[in-house]
């Protein structure tokens, strides 16, 4: 695992030094805070938390979906399920670069039929990652319904995907990179923008 | 750029490691209601077998539709007395109808080798099975079948028991076992060992007793029938007292030590029912294991613009 | 006919002297020769070798003249600096009888590219269970002298025997393929480590010293002459060294391909290296230059195998055994022995030329390059270099394992009798 998650690039790449990330957009309290409050619109979307399933996007998005239900304990009382849902499989890139590890899969033993499941990420770009995941999906049951909630919505969609709950909208420009850096992860909490350091160039659409 | 799986050898520690972590990942798609995945839309697997084995066909066919994949059966009858179908002819054929890989089963050693770099045809190869040399999909196999059972086969010891001179299996699991660290033990009567097997960077024995009760996993080669008549041994019986394993024997074993059998066994010649049947043995597991190993494996070749693990290429 | 004034050529590999070709004879050796109307062959920096006599060469021709017949076979072996070849008998139908060696020896006078000596089955058909009619091959117009099963041993101990005994009332000498049958059903390669990890059936260096060392036991009862095949490992080796201090009359031969190739290369599954017997190891090919260098081994025989392409492009275990060799002979001799300085240009004379006539009883050949003697030469220039092409080849087969590999050496020019049958490179 390497020691940051750049975006565009969707997977792991070498990571720069932690002095190259560029400027801090969000601290450990600004992600607490976001992630906070995506606990508790979401369960206000949902009126409760029943028939909750969070389900992360490998491999970022599924300790901030366990952060989301942690919290969502703490406010319901209630142990929302959660998993993770890899989408490499389904990927629309696939073929464009070496076959690539898969990262793990795992529905909660309720299943998600007719339930209504959110799907965690930690940055919202082309929409691309978030397409795989619908297909994904697709093959595991039938949901009540689909929403997203993501820590980074840095703009640019090549898709009409859109996310139900945000931590942060973050303007960006397309040569810049958005890092995301979480403590289970990275040892770290911390969301970065940096210029045109190497991060644009990785081609990915996330 | 690598594309073939021709020998257990051409993996790296790396790339088996790979293999075995993608097929724990697909190991699960078993447990799903659409037991299918998009990696493979579009392209094309040959299961050419020169040779008939139904379940390891079954298994390559299983996994490559698993994968969405378009699966074409291509059964050449031939042996090494009748030449039958000529492996270029056919080769070539598969190449017109756009195969991206060919599984080849072959009765002659080295024929996917041969196929793989020929030039007859720019598919991936993957060797399911050539004569007495190698079968690395099922070393594959095994090796997730014991990291399930032992964890990390670093320092562990595999038995591997039986009719080496003439198995495949014995082979890739050599290479493979060896590449993961493990110590493998070949046990035999003399005849039955290859000349220059102390070459193989791993024990032998004629003494399966002695072996038992250290092992952590015991292996069962098959016998094939032609050899029974051939002074390999003097009679069955005998070979089944000197390196059958039954229930006697299984009782040396360690609590944790598994009993393995690539199939079909000969129920009463190298394996009794009662062992074959006991709670230690992993067989039908093995098949089950089979199906997520060769999916990982056609997906790492073929799921990308590039393999990501192999070898082969001259 | 034509006259040739050969110039600065180094006999044998010694300083540079003129020699004058007339009347299919070395008509005169000298330094500062003249000859008016002979044509001039500059040979400066070649050297001059008696014309290279193979014992063991398959011109297929009966049978199976897809993969050569008498005239491409002997086009070869004339663009090798041979001048007199032995045409083995396992054609279709077998040379097991006076009338097939008459028509081999006729093909190859017609064809005239060199000296064509059939060798005659040891039993009818190779069937190994009766002797074929040994004297009336010898009777014959080809004079058959050299008898060879080759390709099958004679396995059976006592029809062995009776065909030593037997040739002693002619001069003849039986050439023995030795390999012991059972111990080699369905042999694809040497046995060893890597037949092991190959899964390729082993070919064990015993199945040929049993054998050898049977028969030089066999040949030292009946007192009778014994030439054994394609020696080819270490142990085989040995067994000729020890018959020969017994003063034994037992001679042997190497395979060029035997000199310089390893068992490694069956780890390609390219059946261009499938050859009986198998390529060897290292220490084997060690054993067999240094057998070579010390006359253990008398002759470099070439065992030019030729087969057609389908025979070749296929599974290794489906594969034909064999290979070219004519061509390349000299090359590999030269790379294998003498740029290793195991052999002299004049040793290379006696293991290619004078000793292989002698055994094959060939007055014409083999002998020394000196005024009076028959004008069968070979200029060969040593300094150059050449990546084998397969497609360059006059063998109407393409099964050459030197394929792509750079050799040395370069025959210029052969004369037969006088008569120039290669000239700067080419058949005439």
């Amino acid at each position: 695992m390497s020691a940051s998650s750049a975006v565009p690039a969707p997977e792991p790449a070498p990571g720069p030094d932690p002095g190259t990330f560029g400027r801090t957009v969000l601290d450990p309290h600004d992600i607490t805070r976001a992630l906070t409050r995506i606990a508790h619109e979401i369960l206000e979307r949902n009126k409760g938390a029943e028939d909750l399933v969070l389900l992360g996007i490998p491999s970022r998005g599924v300790p901030l979906a366990r952060r989301v239900a942690t919290k969502m304990a703490v406010v319901e009382e209630a142990d929302v399920p959660v998993g993770s849902l890899d989408v490499t499989m389904y990927r629309d890139d696939l073929r464009m670069r070496p076959a690539r590890t898969l990262l793990p899969t795992e529905i909660p033993p309720g299943g998600i039929d007719g339930r209504t499941v959110v799907l965690v990420d930690d940055v919202l770009f082309s929409g691309r990652t978030i397409r795989a995941a619908l297909d994904a999906l697709n093959d595991i049951g039938r949901p009540r319904a689909v929403r997203l909630a993501v820590l980074v919505d840095r703009g640019h969609r090549e898709l009409p995907i859109r996310a139900d709950f945000v931590g942060k909208n973050l303007p960006t420009s397309l040569v810049e990179s958005v890092a995301v850096r979480l403590a289970e992860v990275d040892g770290v909490d911390a969301v970065t923008i940096s210029g045109t350091s190497s991060g644009a160039s990785r081609g990915g659409k996330a | 750029m690598k594309r073939h799986l021709l020998s257990a050898g051409d993996l790296s520690r790396d790339d088996a490691e790979l293999i075995l972590a993608t097929a724990e990942e697909l190991r699960t798609l078993a447990d799903r209601p659409i037991k299918k995945l998009p990696a493979l839309r579009g392209r094309t697997v040959v299961n050419l077998f020169f040779e008939d084995s139904t379940r390891t066909r079954i298994s390559f066919e299983a996994a490559a539709k698993r994968l969405s994949a378009d699966v074409i059966n291509f059964s050449a009858k031939g042996s090494s007395l009748s030449k039958g179908e000529s492996l270029k002819d056919t080769s070539l054929t598969l190449e017109a109808m756009g195969a991206d890989a060919v599984v080849v089963r072959h009765w002659a050693s080295g024929a996917p080798h041969l196929l793989a770099n020929a030039g007859w045809s720019r598919s991936s190869v993957v060797n399911a099975g050539d004569g007495t040399h190698e079968h690395p999909t099922q070393a594959l196999l095994d090796a997730f079948t014991m990291w399930r059972h032992l964890g990390d086969l670093d320092g562990r010891r595999v038995a591997i028991v039986g009719d080496v001179l003439h198995s495949r299996v014995a082979r890739s699991n050599a290479l493979l076992l060896n590449t993961l660290g493990a110590e493998v033990t070949l046990v035999a009567p003399p005849t039955l060992l290859p000349v220059g097997v102390d070459g193989w960077d791993v024990e032998t024995s004629y003494d399966l007793d002695a072996v038992l009760p250290k092992t952590d996993v015991v292996m069962m080669l098959r016998v094939q029938r032609e050899r029974m008549n051939a002074s390999f041994f003097p009679t069955v019986r005998e070979y089944s007292r000197r390196y059958g394993l039954d229930g006697r024997r299984m009782a040396t074993l360690q609590d944790h030590t598994i009993v393995m059998h690539p199939g079909p066994m000969n129920r009463g010649m190298e394996i009794t029912a009662d062992v074959a049947d006991s709670q230690r043995s992993v067989i039908v597991e093995q098949v089950t294991n089979g199906v997520a190993v060769r999916m990982a494996v056609l997906y790492l070749l073929l799921g990308g613009s590039e393999p990501a693990i192999g070898g082969g290429e001259e | 006919m034509t006259s040739y004034l050969i110039r600065s050529a180094r006999i044998l590999g010694a300083e540079p002297a003129d020699l004058l070709l007339a009347d299919g004879r070395i008509a005169e050796v000298g330094s500062g020769l003249s000859s008016a109307g002979a044509e001039v062959v500059d040979a400066h920096g070649l050297i001059a070798l008696p014309g290279l006599v193979d014992l063991h060469t398959h011109l297929r021709e009966p049978g199976r003249e897809d993969a050569e017949t008498v005239e491409s076979g002997t086009r070869a072996a004339a663009l090798g600096g041979f001048t007199a070849v032995h045409a083995m008998a396992n054609t279709d139908p077998v040379a097991d009888t006076a009338g097939v060696v008459e028509q081999v020896w006729h093909l190859g006078r017609e064809a005239g590219h060199c000296d064509v000596v059939p060798v005659g089955a040891v039993t009818v058909g190779l069937g190994g269970e009766r002797l074929a009619e040994l004297g009336a091959m010898a009777d014959s117009a080809a004079r058959v002298r050299i008898f060879s099963d080759d390709g099958r041993c004679v396995s059976d101990a006592v029809l062995m025997r009776r065909a030593l005994e037997y040739v002693k009332a002619f001069d003849g000498v039986i050439a023995q393929h030795a390999q012991e049958p059972r111990l080699t059903e369905d042999a694809q390669m040497n046995e060893g480590e890597l037949s092991g990890r190959l899964g390729l059936r082993g070919w064990p260096a015993v199945a040929e010293e049993a054998v050898i060392a049977r028969d030089c036991l066999l040949a030292a009862h009946v007192d009778s002459r014994l030439h054994v095949c394609h020696v080819s490992t270490a142990g085989s080796v040995e067994i000729v060294r020890w018959a020969k201090s017994k003063g034994w009359n037992v001679t042997a031969e190497a395979c060029p391909h035997h000199l310089l190739l390893t068992d490694e290369l069956a780890a390609t599954y390219d059946p261009v290296y499938k050859v009986n017997p198998p390529l060897r190891s290292a220490v084997d090919v060690e054993a067999l230059r240094a057998g070579l260098a010390d006359g253990t081994i008398d002759v470099v025989a070439t065992d030019h195998a030729p087969h057609p392409h389908e025979d070749k492009d296929c599974e290794w275990q489906a594969a034909a055994f064999g290979m070219l060799g004519l061509e390349t002979a000299l090359s590999v001799v030269q790379q294998a022995m003498v740029d290793t300085g195991l052999l002299d240009w004049a040793g290379v004379a006696t293991r290619m030329s004078t000793r292989p006539a002698q055994i094959g009883r060939l007055s014409g050949h083999g002998r020394p390059l000196a005024a009076g003697e028959p004008a069968n030469l070979v200029l060969y220039d040593p300094s150059v270099t050449r990546v084998v092409d397969p497609t360059e080849t006059a063998s109407l087969s393409r099964n050459t394992p030197y394929a792509g590999r750079e050799l040395p050496g370069r025959v210029v020019a052969t004369f037969l009798r006088g008569t120039a049958t290669v000239l700067d490179g080419k058949t005439r």
